[in-house]
């Protein structure tokens, strides 16, 4: 077993290896953990907001507006302004309303100058509470921004997917008595996501590489620790001295983050043989003739 | 102090002409319009310098993708993966700190730490990579009959790609490129939060409006006036690439001619 207890004397790989496993380093890996996990929780909730705003885009007149307007805003603006813009505007909003109802005899104005001031019990996490509230309250603002900004793009694509099911599909239903929201579960939900499925893999891809931007929200993450470690470090302050090593660190970021592209990429292509399997395309027509 | 000194004093703060402090406190509405305004010289100067080197890039790497030398092709197939594969935040801290490191080894790559330089460098790349995957998927889908035509005239080689190939290919992929633009523009937003630093506080739209909303704590004015100039922007390119696929299509029957679609794809 290697011993670290004095990295001066060593030298090479076993310096490397008692380097690699410092404490920070071990918080650096577990971030990626909080990468993957980030992703594993954002694209389920962003696929149920784009769900209610697909079925919003189609519904009556003034909840249609609504939906296609939270389609349209989306797309104008570059993703990272909302990014920025939510974060702040969510936090802001949760402390209000707890403000509202927490302390109503409060009767300052909250916004004085250039500071939002709520009372101490409406304060989102509360001033006593301990680290982890405040790093997991974080992510969670992260998460919701994520998903309000990806719900409008898989809203967009699922949106087209349902309009792209054949209306004899539909109309068939309607002749066989089944009432809108029978037609809607039954036969066009199922069917629609063949259609779906190229869009949201497109935005799976590119919920991956939104993913760094993690760090403007100010959540520790890869970047975050990349850029620490890497930083010059001397002798003064670490037993592990040495130069500007940030260029490597996000060397490694990139060797990831191509083989997370890659291997969805792989996974997304066997996904779409099997939805294809049956449908009435013309990729399901081919795969028919191969077997026949 | 009115409006117009204000545009005076920060209308071009973003390249260095002006007021040389930033306003501290008391802002007003006009000191974020123009400044954010002013940031916008940066976005539109990446946007169309990294637009127009690229889209020539693009177009050696689809047509190296296409051909049937190996080497070419797996150059462009790496090159594409390489850019496309991994995100452009990444890509700039990457560049910024190799810039750094090479700086040492040669004086040639002082000027690459530079934002103007190294992230327009960056962003040339990484718009090749995306424009030449869509160029790639146009020469693929050129209609097998308009080359067979071209050959029955007697057209072969430079002549035919220049005549034939290349613009049917550029009105194949031009709705798709006009998203990739899109696209392009919006991602010059985040030059300066990746490690470029904004020299004497000279940054783009976005870096201006983060300051507002840092030091006013209030998000709600300074983000929606970046996104106004960004859908603003966003309707300019749509207007003129609209004017350039017409021209791009107008030797086709009217029935054929493809309409480019207001609302094309949300993503890259």
């Amino acid at each position: 077993m290697l011993s670290c207890t004095d990295p001066q004397s060593l030298e090479g790989l076993s310096w490397l290896a008692c380097y690699l496993t410092t404490g920070k380093h071990m918080a650096f890996y577990t971030s990626f953990g909080t990468v993957l996990i980030l992703i594993a929780v954002t694209a389920p909730v962003s696929l149920a907001f784009g769900f209610f705003g697909a079925m919003a885009a189609r519904g009556p007149v003034p909840v249609r507006w609504l939906g296609q307007g939270y389609i349209a805003i989306v797309r104008g603006v570059p993703d990272i302004v909302f990014f920025l813009f939510f974060v702040i505007a969510l936090d802001q909003a949760f402390e209000y309303a707890r403000h509202k109802v927490l302390c109503p005899d409060w009767d300052q104005p909250v916004r004085q100058g250039n500071d939002f001031i709520v009372c101490a019990a409406a304060k989102l996490p509360l001033g006593t509470a301990p680290q982890w509230l405040h790093e997991v309250y974080g992510f969670a603002l992260a998460v919701i921004t994520f998903a309000i900004v990806f719900g409008a793009f898989a809203a967009n694509v699922l949106y087209g997917a349902m309009r792209a099911v054949p209306r004899a599909q539909m109309e068939t239903a309607e002749a066989y008595g089944m009432s809108p929201r029978q037609t809607f579960w039954r036969i066009l939900v199922p069917q629609m996501w063949v259609y779906a499925l190229p869009g949201l893999s497109n935005l799976w891809m590119v919920l991956i590489k939104a993913t760094p931007l993690l760090f403007l929200l100010g959540i520790e993450d890869i970047v975050y620790w990349a850029r620490d470690l890497g930083g010059t470090k001397t002798p003064q302050f670490t037993e592990y001295p040495h130069g500007d090593w940030r260029m490597w660190y996000f060397l490694a970021l990139l060797v990831f983050y191509l083989a997370l592209t890659r291997v969805s990429e792989i996974v997304l292509g066997r996904l779409m043989q099997r939805l294809t399997l049956g449908q009435a395309t013309s990729g399901g027509e081919a795969q028919r003739k191969v077997a026949a | 102090m009115s409006c117009w000194e204000t545009i005076a004093d920060y209308g071009l703060r973003s390249v260095g002409i002006g007021e040389r402090l930033l306003p501290r406190s008391d802002f007003t509405l006009c000191q974020q319009v123009v400044l954010i305004g002013s940031g916008m010289i940066w976005n539109i100067y990446f946007g169309i310098l990294a637009l127009c080197g690229g889209f020539f890039l693009a177009v050696a790497t689809a047509v190296g993708k296409a051909s049937g030398n190996r080497a070419a092709r797996k150059a462009s197939e790496w090159f594409i993966f390489l850019f496309r594969g991994s995100p452009l935040f990444i890509q700039f801290f990457f560049a910024y700190f190799a810039f750094l490191s090479l700086k040492s080894v040669s004086p040639v790559f002082d000027p690459f730490t530079s934002a103007g330089l190294g992230a327009l460098a960056v962003l040339f790349l990484n718009t090749a990579a995306y424009s030449g995957e869509i160029f790639y998927g146009a020469l693929q889908s050129i209609p097998k009959g308009d080359l067979e035509a071209a050959e029955a005239y007697g057209l072969t080689g430079w002549t035919k790609f220049r005549r034939i190939t290349f613009p049917t290919m550029l009105r194949l992929a031009w709705p798709a490129y006009t998203n990739e633009a899109i696209f392009l523009f919006h991602a010059t937003t985040l030059v300066f939060f990746s490690g470029f630093p904004a020299w004497q506080q000279k940054g783009d739209a976005l870096y201006y409006a983060s300051y507002f909303a840092d030091k006013t704590f209030n998000p709600f004015v300074p983000y929606p006036i970046v996104a106004g100039y960004f859908i603003l922007a966003t309707l300019v390119i749509i207007t003129l690439f609209g004017a350039a696929n017409r021209r791009l299509n107008r030797h086709l029957p009217q029935e054929r001619r493809a309409k480019l679609r207001i609302r094309p794809m949300v993503i890259r």
